[in-house]
């Protein structure tokens, strides 16, 4: 434990990729197994432990420390593992030695919701503050260390001296301690088979179209449907549903399961059915409805009529036994058209190519999209092969242009990680009628990016400078401040008082310049909603 | 702006220029020039002759001493083991005590006399760390950690980012007392302060000005810099630099992934939550008036262990490098 406890230590103040490859890459040549194993999992969020939660903690700390003590040390650090790491009372006179990896997670793997308060405290006792920081991290599953599991694959890679594309291939067949893949890499046994299994394959991912200019002769151009991107696995009568991050979604869309039944791996975006992207013809519903199926781990019967779900395929990666994902996209696409055809039009349709002559057309056609209510278009290299990741030159996302309005700032608090003690978290309005009549801000939307380093340190200056009121870790402002704030787009909210709902809300630049009653009404923010539910 | 002493018509640490000032400490958020009486060490003194030239109507006084300030107030200065010079302020009035700390520590440190404890009715404490994740530990371990990271990286110089007043003095003392006699190198903005610790009795060894040095020779090399010049353009003309620094709010990861620090030290010159817990347990006041820095925790301290306390909102004392 203690050495796993140095390592997230100098992860958090190390600041080049290279060295935090470097210090991982370390620490799994030199650790023994399963210990190595197990820091892999918990840098990948690999591991869960269901009878630890965030809560078990504060819980702990509730007996054992003033419930405000805790409150204002939790919101000065901003992290509840390193609060309760450094407030945990070190026990008088002798206890055991720390324990290792491999215990940690054996005696957290055993616990029940019962017995985790008791477990957790007795390992704490045997700590350190760093170690109680690590074993917190560990026993929650959240580490927000700045680590991708990614970026812990290509140190496996390196330590090893293996292809990183090999490790992705053949690391979601696999459960932690990992032992299989460690031998793998050291030479002491063949590759894990994965053909057999219906296993998570990562993602190809697209950069955002910027200043590169790209010509129709090498792109094709198709539609960014917002929904949520899906793979679809089947292997030997079996159908699992994967999200982007590599999770099993397949039992909160079981129609969309059952409707695969040949064997392949698809890539597609999870829609519901509708006329708001697209009109008619598009027959995709807003973000909003499909909101509506996310996270439930039943589904019943209404939910299913109301809100039907459907894939749109965008690519192919393996086709029954065969793998074609080193295949050009053009000649994957043609793959997909002949698969399609074998597969339920009620549940399977294809990403049309939009056909446009130029970039010029294509642009044309792209301003067009904000009627169609459609996110915006990808582009994607012809020869193009499907690699994981995001690779330069491959395929490229185009949004449209955000949508921008001018609100006040009403509420700050501090952000955690990188950002703890900063007022990073930004809630702000626009006015509910004339302001010069009396009217009142009512919150619109919370964002808390869109702002260099720089900013961010003179909004903190102006939150602290402008606060009229505390509420706990929140303050009031003055709300004197003028955010332009962009977003793509919004619906309307039964949730919010303001009666709407801002998708992707960002601060696009601080407005010194304007006064607060110049802002945006509630109204303006209205006219823009383009699905009223 | 500081603490006013209304029978006396004086001000403790006045952020503007006064009549009458007593002045606590040297560092600049409580030591300011342009009053026409200042009240404070001899130390202290110096150090603000150092800052802001000689000043007029100066009136020097010893640890111990008292003063009798107008209106029938006396003032005796009394040790605060923070930096050199400084010192709590005792006030007597119409029978009534009040002790004023100004910054103070309870570690030792070599480079100034240790704080005493003065009991009193009224007792106006720091809470720079006022909160109970601060706990500092010994500073031998941090000490440690400095002399290790420079085995481990003898071909990098290991910055090491202290305010100039005080931290950098004691740093440098606590490596000498940890067996290190090596050149200690300096940034030029260190090199007064150290002088005039030396030509006060503390002993800081070979000291050499960065200035001088040819960049070869601060390859594994220890260097004092003020906090801000971690990340500045000086830093780069030192071999691959190991940024650490010497600072109590070192204790919370994020304050040293913030300022860009590989090495945090937790050195600080202020009292951590158990030093201020156990100092109003010891002082024992009718009342704890909580000054700068974090007064909401300590004020909720007070009200579980059933003491009389208020928090005064002082603004203007900035800690952020401490």
């Amino acid at each position: 434990m203690e050495s796993f406890a140095t390592l997230l230590d100098t992860l958090v103040l190390t600041r080049s990729r290279n060295g935090k490859l470097s210090l991982i890459a370390r620490y799994l040549r030199e650790s023994p197994d399963p210990d190595r194993g197990w820091a892999l999992a918990a840098l990948t969020d690999g591991l869960d432990f269901p009878a630890v939660k965030a809560g078990t903690i504060r819980a702990l700390m509730a007996e054992r420390v003033d419930e405000v003590l805790w409150a204002l040390s939790r919101d000065y650090v901003g992290d509840t593992a390193e609060t309760a790491s450094l407030l945990w009372p070190q026990p008088e006179g002798g206890v055991a030695p720390p324990p290792g990896m491999g215990e940690v997670v054996d005696t957290l793997r055993r616990t029940t919701r019962a017995t985790a308060p008791t477990v957790l405290a007795g390992l704490l006792d045997r700590l350190d503050s760093s170690g109680r920081y690590a074993l917190l991290k560990l026993a929650t599953g959240a580490m927000r260390i700045g680590i991708s599991a990614r970026l812990a694959k290509v140190a496996f890679a390196q330590a090893f001296e293996v292809a990183v594309d090999d490790v992705e291939e053949v690391w979601h067949g696999q459960d932690p301690p990992y032992l299989p893949l460690f031998d793998w890499a050291m030479g002491k046994a063949l590759l894990p088979r994965t053909d057999l299994l219906p296993v998570f394959r990562p993602f190809m991912l697209a950069h955002p179209l910027e200043e590169t200019l790209v010509s129709l002769d090498e792109y094709v151009a198709e539609w960014k449907w917002d929904g949520i991107r899906v793979q679809l696995v089947h292997v030997e009568g079996e159908t699992r549903l994967y999200s982007r991050g590599g999770d099993d979604i397949s039992s909160t869309f079981p129609e969309v399961a059952a409707a695969l039944t040949a064997g392949g791996v698809l890539d597609g975006e999870l829609l519901v059915r509708g006329t708001h992207q697209g009109g008619e013809k598009g027959g995709a519903a807003s973000f909003n409805a499909l909101q509506q199926r996310l996270g439930r781990k039943t589904v019943s019967k209404t939910m299913l009529a109301d809100y039907p779900a459907f894939v749109r395929l965008y690519d192919i990666l393996i086709d029954g036994g065969e793998d074609l994902r080193a295949l050009p996209w053009d000649q994957r696409r043609a793959r997909l058209e002949l698969f399609a055809k074998r597969l339920d039009p009620q549940r399977f349709d294809l990403s049309c190519v939009i056909e446009a002559k130029d970039m010029d057309e294509l642009a044309e056609i792209r301003a067009k999209a904000r009627d169609d209510a459609i996110e915006g278009i990808m582009l994607k290299r012809r020869d193009s092969p499907y690699v994981a990741g995001r690779r330069t030159g491959l395929w490229y996302k185009w949004k449209r242009d955000p949508l921008l309005v001018d609100c006040v700032l009403m509420y700050a608090q501090r952000g955690s990680g990188k950002r703890s003690s900063f007022y990073s978290d930004f809630t702000f309005g626009c006015w509910d009628g004339d302001p010069d009549a009396g009217a009142e801000l009512l919150p619109v939307g919370k964002a808390y990016f869109g702002f260099t380093d720089d900013e961010l340190k003179w909004l903190d200056h102006h939150v602290r400078q402008h606060t009229t009121a505390r509420f706990g870790p929140v303050r009031e402002t003055d709300k004197s401040l003028v955010f332009e704030v962009a977003f793509d787009s919004i619906h309307a909210s039964k949730r919010h008082k303001s009666g709407v709902a801002m998708r992707f809300p960002r601060i696009s630049r601080i407005r010194r310049d304007k006064p607060a009653h110049e802002a945006d009404r509630l109204d303006t923010l209205k006219a823009l909603i383009s699905d009223p539910v | 702006m500081g603490i006013r002493i209304v029978p006396a018509d004086a001000w403790i640490d006045p952020a503007r220029p006064v009549q009458s000032a007593l002045v606590t400490h040297g560092h600049a958020d409580h030591a300011r020039g342009g009053h026409r009486r200042t009240i404070a060490t001899h130390a202290t003194l110096a150090i603000m002759a150092v800052r802001y030239g000689v000043t007029e109507g100066a009136h020097q006084v010893s640890y111990g001493e008292s003063v009798n300030l107008r209106g029938g107030v006396t003032a005796t200065f009394i040790t605060a083991g923070h930096v050199l010079g400084s010192a709590q302020i005792l006030l007597e009035y119409a029978g009534e005590r009040v002790v004023v700390t100004g910054d103070y520590k309870r570690r030792p440190d070599p480079t100034c006399s240790p704080f005493e404890v003065t009991p009193c009715d009224i007792f106006i404490t720091e809470a720079t760390f006022g909160l109970p994740v601060f706990r500092h530990p010994p500073i031998a371990g941090e000490i440690g950690k400095l002399l290790d990271a420079r085995q481990t990286f003898s071909d990098r110089s290991i910055l090491v980012g202290a305010y100039a007043l005080g931290k950098a003095q004691r740093v440098i003392a606590e490596l000498r007392a940890a067996g290190f006699h090596e050149p200690i190198w300096l940034h030029g903005a260190m090199e007064r302060m150290c002088r005039l610790y030396e030509e006060q009795g503390v002993a800081l060894g070979d000291l050499r000005l960065v200035a001088d040095a040819p960049k070869a020779a601060l390859a594994g090399a220890i260097v004092i810099c003020p906090p801000s010049a971690l990340n500045d353009r000086w830093s780069r003309r030192m071999p691959e630099p190991l940024t650490a620094m010497a600072s109590g709010w070192m204790r919370v990861r994020q304050r040293a992934v913030q300022r860009n620090v590989e090495l945090p030290l937790v050195i600080s010159d202020h009292a951590d939550w158990e030093e201020l817990t156990t100092t109003i347990a010891q002082v024992n006041p009718a009342e704890t008036w909580i000054t700068h820095g974090r007064e909401e925790a300590l004020l909720r301290w007070c009200q579980l262990n059933q003491r009389s306390a208020r928090a005064l909102a002082l603004v203007g004392y900035e800690d952020e490098d401490d």
